[in-house]
């Protein structure tokens, strides 16, 4: 009798702190913490920005808006960009002035509200997908500048697609649970003892950039792991690299100038050239930034804690010459067909420095997971009024062919085995 | 302006920095012999020879040729082995419509300069980046073989 | 050659009854009838000289020889690769007497009157035409020539013209050892008048015709100074690109080229009413304003048609349509015995011709040029002048050199175009479409759903034959009236009606489904019979498998009377090494008979495909009987190319429509084969005293069903649908599981070891 009794009190308990937390979770929903701030050192626009972008625009480009509220081909801002999670689909709410569709009818406090504590208009919970995990740092005047931008601009009347969830995770209440565990509601808070370019870089990389929204592992509730702050991920498909100031396993050996052009060109020879989602922050967001604000991205990451995992980086070697069997492969001989025109068969990528494939982190993945992502897909950067892009190869190439092309990739110019079968591929090529 | 070297003559020109080379030879300069087939270096039709090595003209913006010795079909001759491997392909017939074919030979050219005895592997990596619709490619091998041995490769095979 | 049409019987007569028998089938060749109503042979022009500007002698609409020597050959078929210029050179020199080393040709100029090819009745050159109706009549303008400029020998001489011979230009009299060159002649024969019959030479003497002559076009395609439509610059010339409307019968709605016209060496943007074309100084101003457009359309009526869709209503006319008799022999209904059917499926193709589409255009208030190669010259005419308003005197087409040409030039959709685009301002203006444009605003070869079904003997051989096939006329939208008396488009039955086998009862009908929402079709290489033929000998295979019987074997025992198709198919035999020694697993060897366009072709492709399901092709074996041979040389290229174009389609080609568009872009989607992937082709002619057949286009047909045979050969796996569903080829499902190792031993050639 007394065991049940204990059970009984246990789980009595167990409800009624769920209940109490619920009631808490419901409450705190939409409270966005302290909006009333002041504008830390470190946040707004920086000095030497020119004359000709307005500071919300700036923060617009620096916060990557855009990219995540526009289509391809579609109106800026007039969202509808489809995110594919484990659970279902959603898609991006249309951002510009519209009354009917978008934000036009926001007060500037709904808007500050929406982006520190992840609801709408109507208090409703938002999902994480929009990263206001990270925005709630932002400062008040920031994101007031940034609404103002987006009211200047033309509104597009594009009525919102319905997300596209399974129970229980259509159920936006449980949101406000996870909210009120995960969602440290708090503005950014200059460092003691840093530099203010290491500041400003820090406000740069985790409140307007959201680096970590990719770039940081996510735990068992989908939560990012702080202690492991830029470690490399995996999201819809696509890695996203360790970018620590590791010396293998991140950035740190990259030089500084290797780091800035990456963010300024899309591309740092011998590392990497930025495709898929990074690509879009490049295009949309990064190449933009000015000096003062790409030396103080560098510095801050720089300076983030060193984390082993993932992929190493390869110093730019040559490629391991090619396979000296009589016959090529498979993957070789689709090689020398449809990539060397650019790629060339050294791996060089003579006509232009973004084909370069020797370096990169994407040929030296065994599972070739952004490499296979590419050929199926294929990348578009649009960069300094260019659009440097690689067509895609997956309507016309075989799961089979793919396979092997990419196992000749990682071979040839990561000195990795590659393991892919046509299986892979085809799961793949699942959206 | 831009200052290129086409054909071992220096030549100033007035385009944009990412206008591709292609564009430039062809609608500016009127070097015509280099064609446009894609656009994004899948066919070789645009094949030129940057510093000896053959590149795809179209997506070469012409920044890139900079400081660079640019050959085009119009120059190959100039050197021996662009008249042998030009000489080869009239022996062996290789040409049908011709469109594919000057972007061919640069290819050949480029590769005979790097392997002057190719096998048929080499053949297979150098020359499988340029397309031909008409399907001239039994007779491109044969070709570069010849460019390469000298010897005379007979195209019929007749009962 | 005489050839009448009688618009009245809708039928057209022949005193040939070998050319009755091409007539009757090929809807290109009886488009061109239809159009022209032509009724006579090349036409001559009035007196011997060109005109008062030019004194040369032109004793006919192909010949001209100047007092310096020169001698022009004017080529009323144009050059897309296929060796015309070569072919029709030689039919001329050879009964001229020179040597192709002494002439040059030109492009004829737009003309019906003179350059209508008089079995196509209009100027057109397609549907491997050109030898076979060029062998007699270029053959009489050269004779012609060649007596009147002996004639002029003989008079100079007093001699009779018997007593004179020639070689290489240079006219003799044989007696006195006197010689006199054509151009020293030149004058003079411009005096004399036509004979009325010219004499041909007795083929045993022939000293060009069958020798694998020097092609007369390639020394400026080596080294780049040939000029394609492409290449074409005159002065004051701006370069144009052009975007239409994604779904087919869309209009422009709006464009806003705020952005566009801001960019250097853009100059106008001009819209049309399916397209908006930028004008730039060079095309990649144009390309980058073209990009910077933003653009609305109205989609219209097709922009939810899709691929999908148009399989089903292929498959539901084929059940519930109603068809149309293309052949019927004996009663099919009568026969009983096993029955085997199967159900085939054919996908739209593109041309993707190397040289993408383009036309360069001068339009004043006062006349109009155009500079285009082109198929069709004189219905380039056509278009410009409903666009213009000119009349046809004003219009003046330079043909160009094309950069291939499969049936896609014999459309003149982008001409008219390029002319709307230029009337639109008043300098000339070169319009070239982007690859993408050039994919995705094609005329596609039609999508085909075809119902076979034989009926066989106790010993397998087909007693009863039925066979419909269902899909969209070309003929009908590219010259109404030359449709059959029946609705008939004979193209649709062509290589179906009229098999190379025995087969005692039959019927072959056709089902009109027309593509919906003006999706676009056209002539593609090998017309009719690339798809008939994949169908019949497909089918042939699959009842050969069907009995147990090894395909040579069965062919044999179903071919009857039929000595050519006989001696194709054994030598076939020979040269392949058919049936002799054990091929490795995996691997397999697959064989092809017809007799498309008057000549006889047996295709042997050998094929290894992975245990992924990558085929790759290993070595083929062409053996050819097209009558008379011009040049075996132009042969065995035609049939190599031809093959190469034929499995570039069979294994990866199809264009898909999604929302109304098409789907494909470039070649990164829209795959070719590569040399790498190409085997070593072996081409055997049989030699043969018969007329010239055609050949341009054979090997097209030949390469699908011999792919596709050697592929169930391999894998026991029978591919009904085109392209080839490389998945569907696995070993098994752990196959795909296993690693495609990058050092695998997967051979990368062609070639055997
Ligand atoms: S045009 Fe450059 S590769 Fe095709
Ligand atoms: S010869 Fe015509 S594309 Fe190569």
């Amino acid at each position: 009798m007394k065991i049940r009794r204990v059970i009984g009190t246990f789980i009595g308990a167990v409800v009624l702190i769920a209940v109490g937390f619920t009631v808490y979770a419901w409450v705190s929903v939409t409270h966005g913490g302290n909006e009333q701030a002041v504008q830390p050192a470190g946040a707004g626009t920086p000095a030497d920005l020119s004359s000709q972008m307005a500071r919300g625009e700036y923060l617009v480009r620096a916060a990557d808006c855009e990219a995540c509220h526009t289509t391809p081909g579609g109106q800026p801002f007039a969202g509808g960009v489809a995110f594919k999670l484990p659970f279902g689909t959603i898609y991006s709410s249309n951002i510009t002035a519209d009354r009917e569709t978008g934000i036009g009818n926001w007060s500037d406090d709904e808007f500050v509200r929406a982006l520190h504590a992840g609801v709408d208009k109507e208090g409703r919970p938002l999902y994480p997908a929009f990263p206001y995990t990270s925005y709630t740092a932002l400062s008040r005047d920031d994101i007031v500048a940034i609404k103002s931008y987006l009211f200047s601009l033309p509104p597009v009347h594009a009525q919102a697609r319905t997300n596209d969830l399974s129970f229980p995770y259509n159920q936006r209440w449980a949101l406000s649970l996870w909210n009120a565990l995960f969602l440290k509601k708090e503005r950014f808070q200059p460092e003691q003892g840093k530099s203010e370019v290491w500041n400003r870089g820090a406000y740069l990389a985790t409140a307007l950039g959201h680096c970590g929204e990719c770039h940081t592992p996510r735990n068992v509730a989908f939560a990012m792991d702080n202690g492991k702050a830029l470690a490399g991920s995996e999201l819809q498909g696509w890695k996203a690299y360790n970018i620590t100031s590791d010396k293998e396993h991140g950035v740190g050996a990259w030089s500084d100038q290797e780091l800035i052009d990456y963010f300024s060109k899309g591309h740092a020879a011998g590392r990497g050239t930025a495709s898929g989602p990074m690509g879009e922050v490049v295009g949309y967001s990064l190449q933009y930034l000015t000096p003062s604000d790409l030396s103080a991205l560098v510095t801050y990451l720089r300076d983030v804690k060193p984390q082993q995992g993932g992929l190493t980086m390869s110093s730019p070697t040559a490629p391991v010459p090619a396979s000296a069997v009589a016959t090529a492969s498979l993957g070789e001989q689709l090689f020398v067909g449809a990539c060397t025109g650019c790629h060339t068969q050294s791996g060089q990528g003579r006509e232009t420095d973004y084909a370069m494939l020797t370096g990169l982190r994407s040929v030296r993945d065994p599972h070739a997971t952004n490499l296979t992502r590419i050929i199926i897909s294929g990348s578009a950067l649009h960069v300094g009024g260019q659009e440097i892009f690689m067509p895609s190869f997956g309507r016309a190439y075989s799961d089979a062919e793919i396979a092997a092309l990419s196992n000749y990739v990682v071979q040839h110019f990561g000195g990795q085995q590659g393991q892919l079968s046509a299986a892979d591929i085809a799961q793949r090529r699942q959206p | 302006m831009i200052a290129l070297s086409i054909n071992g003559q220096d030549t100033q020109v007035d385009v944009p920095d990412d206008m591709p080379l292609l564009w430039v030879l062809r609608d500016v300069l009127g070097l015509n012999g280099t064609k446009f087939g894609c656009g994004m270096a899948q066919c070789g039709a645009c094949t030129v020879h940057l510093d000896g090595e053959a590149v795809r003209s179209c997506v070469l913006p012409v920044t890139g040729a900079v400081g660079k010795k640019i050959t085009t079909i119009e120059g190959l001759s100039a050197t021996d082995l662009g008249k042998r491997v030009q000489q080869a392909w009239l022996g062996i017939e290789v040409a049908q419509c011709g469109y594919c074919q000057t972007g061919q030979i640069m290819s050949a050219a480029a590769l005979l300069t790097q392997k002057p005895t190719p096998t048929d592997e080499d053949i297979d990596t150098a020359m499988s980046g340029n397309l031909c619709r008409c399907g001239t490619y039994v007779r491109i091998r044969a070709a570069i073989k010849q460019a390469a041995t000298g010897q005379i490769t007979l195209p019929q095979t007749i009962a | 050659m005489m050839l009448r049409v009688d618009p009245a019987q809708e039928e057209i007569e022949l005193q040939n009854p070998m050319r009755r028998e091409w007539l009757k089938r090929g809807g290109l060749v009886v488009a061109f009838m239809w159009l022209g109503g032509v009724s006579r042979v090349w036409g001559f022009p009035e007196g011997t000289r060109l005109n008062a500007d030019d004194p040369r002698f032109a004793p006919n609409a192909f010949v001209r020889v100047g007092s310096d020597g020169s001698i022009q050959l004017v080529m009323p078929c144009i050059e897309m690769g296929q060796g015309a210029y070569t072919g029709q050179a030689t039919l001329l020199a050879e009964e001229l007497d020179v040597g192709l080393d002494q002439i040059t040709v030109e492009h004829a100029p737009a003309n019906r009157k003179l350059y209508a090819n008089p079995l196509l009745g209009d100027q057109a050159t397609g549907g491997s035409t050109t030898i076979r109706f060029c062998w007699t009549s270029l053959r009489d303008a050269g004779a012609a020539a060649r007596s009147m400029l002996v004639a002029a020998a003989a008079q100079r001489w007093k001699v009779d013209a018997s007593q004179c011979t020639v070689t290489r230009g240079v006219v003799t009299h044989t007696s006195s050892g006197r010689t006199l060159r054509y151009g020293e002649l030149a004058n003079a024969a411009a005096n004399l008048a036509p004979p009325a019959k010219p004499v041909l030479k007795d083929p045993k003497d022939f000293q060009l015709i069958g020798k694998p002559m020097r092609r007369v076009d390639t020394p400026g395609k080596v080294d780049g100074t040939l000029p394609f439509g492409i290449d074409i610059r005159v002065p004051g010339m701006k370069v144009a690109t052009v975007r239409a409307c994604p779904t087919f019968g869309g209009t422009l709605a709006s464009v806003d080229d705020t952005r566009a016209r801001a960019i250097p060496g853009v100059l106008k943007v001009v819209r049309l009413d399916n397209a908006v074309a930028v004008i730039g100084e060079h095309f990649w101003a144009a390309k980058k304003g073209l990009d910077a457009l933003t653009i609305q359309w109205n989609l219209g009526a097709g922009r939810d048609f899709s691929t999908e869709q148009l399989f089903k209503d292929l498959a539901d006319a084929s059940e519930h349509g109603t068809p149309i008799l293309g052949r019927e022999v004996g009663n099919v209904d009568k026969v009983s015995g096993k029955v085997v059917s199967a159900t085939y499926q054919l996908p739209l193709l593109a041309h993707a011709t190397m040289e993408p589409i383009n036309a360069t255009v001068h339009v004043r208030p006062d006349g109009c040029d155009i500079w285009v190669g082109t198929q069709v010259p004189a219905r380039c005419v056509d278009v410009a002048m409903r666009v213009t308003g000119l009349p046809a005197e004003r219009i003046q087409v330079h043909n160009q050199y094309m950069g291939g040409g499969f049936g896609r030039r014999l459309f003149e959709d982008s001409v008219g175009q390029a002319v709307g685009i230029a009337r639109q301002v008043d300098y000339p203006v070169k319009v070239i479409w982007t690859r993408e444009e050039d994919i995705a605003q094609d005329r596609y070869r039609p999508a085909y759903y075809d119902r076979i079904s034989a009926t066989l003997d106790d010993q397998g051989r087909p007693l009863a034959w039925t066979d419909r096939t269902t899909g969209a006329s070309v003929l009908a939208t590219f010259a109404p009236p030359a449709m059959g008396k029946n609705g008939l488009d004979s193209d649709l039955v062509e290589c179906a009606a009229e098999l190379p086998y025995e087969v005692p009862n039959l019927r072959v009908d056709w089902v009109r489904h027309d593509m919906p929402n003006g999706v676009p079709i056209g002539w593609w290489r090998g017309v009719g019979p690339t798809h008939n033929v994949f169908v019949v000998e497909s089918f042939v295979d699959e009842l050969a498998h069907t009995v147990g019987k090894d395909p040579v074997e069965y062919r044999r025992a179903i071919l009857g009377d039929n000595p050519r198709a006989k001696a194709v198919l054994e030598l076939a035999v020979e040269k392949s090494g058919w049936g002799k020694g054990d091929m490795p697993a995996r691997h397999g060897r697959g064989m092809a008979l017809a007799a498309p366009f008057g000549s006889y072709l047996c295709v042997v492709t050998d094929v290894e495909v992975s245990p992924q399901g990558e085929v790759m092709l290993r070595r083929a074996v062409a053996v050819v009987d097209c009558g008379t041979v011009v040049n075996p040389n132009t042969v065995e290229a035609q049939v190599q190319g031809g093959l190469v174009f034929g499995w570039s389609a069979a294994m990866y080609s199809g264009i898909t429509l999604k929302n109304g568009a098409v789907e494909q872009r470039n070649f990164n989607d829209y795959r070719v084969l590569r040399l790498n992937q190409t085997p070593p082709i072996e081409v055997y002619l049989v030699p043969s005293k018969e007329s010239p057949g055609g050949i341009g286009e054979t090997g097209t047909v030949m390469a699908m069903p011999s792919l596709t045979n050697a592929i169930f050969a391999a894998t026991g796996v029978r591919l009904r649908t085109l392209p080839i569903d490389r998945s569907a080829l696995a070993q098994n499902k752990d196959a795909l599981k296993s690693v495609l190792s990058a050092t695998s031993s997967a051979s990368s050639t062609g070639r055997l070891a």
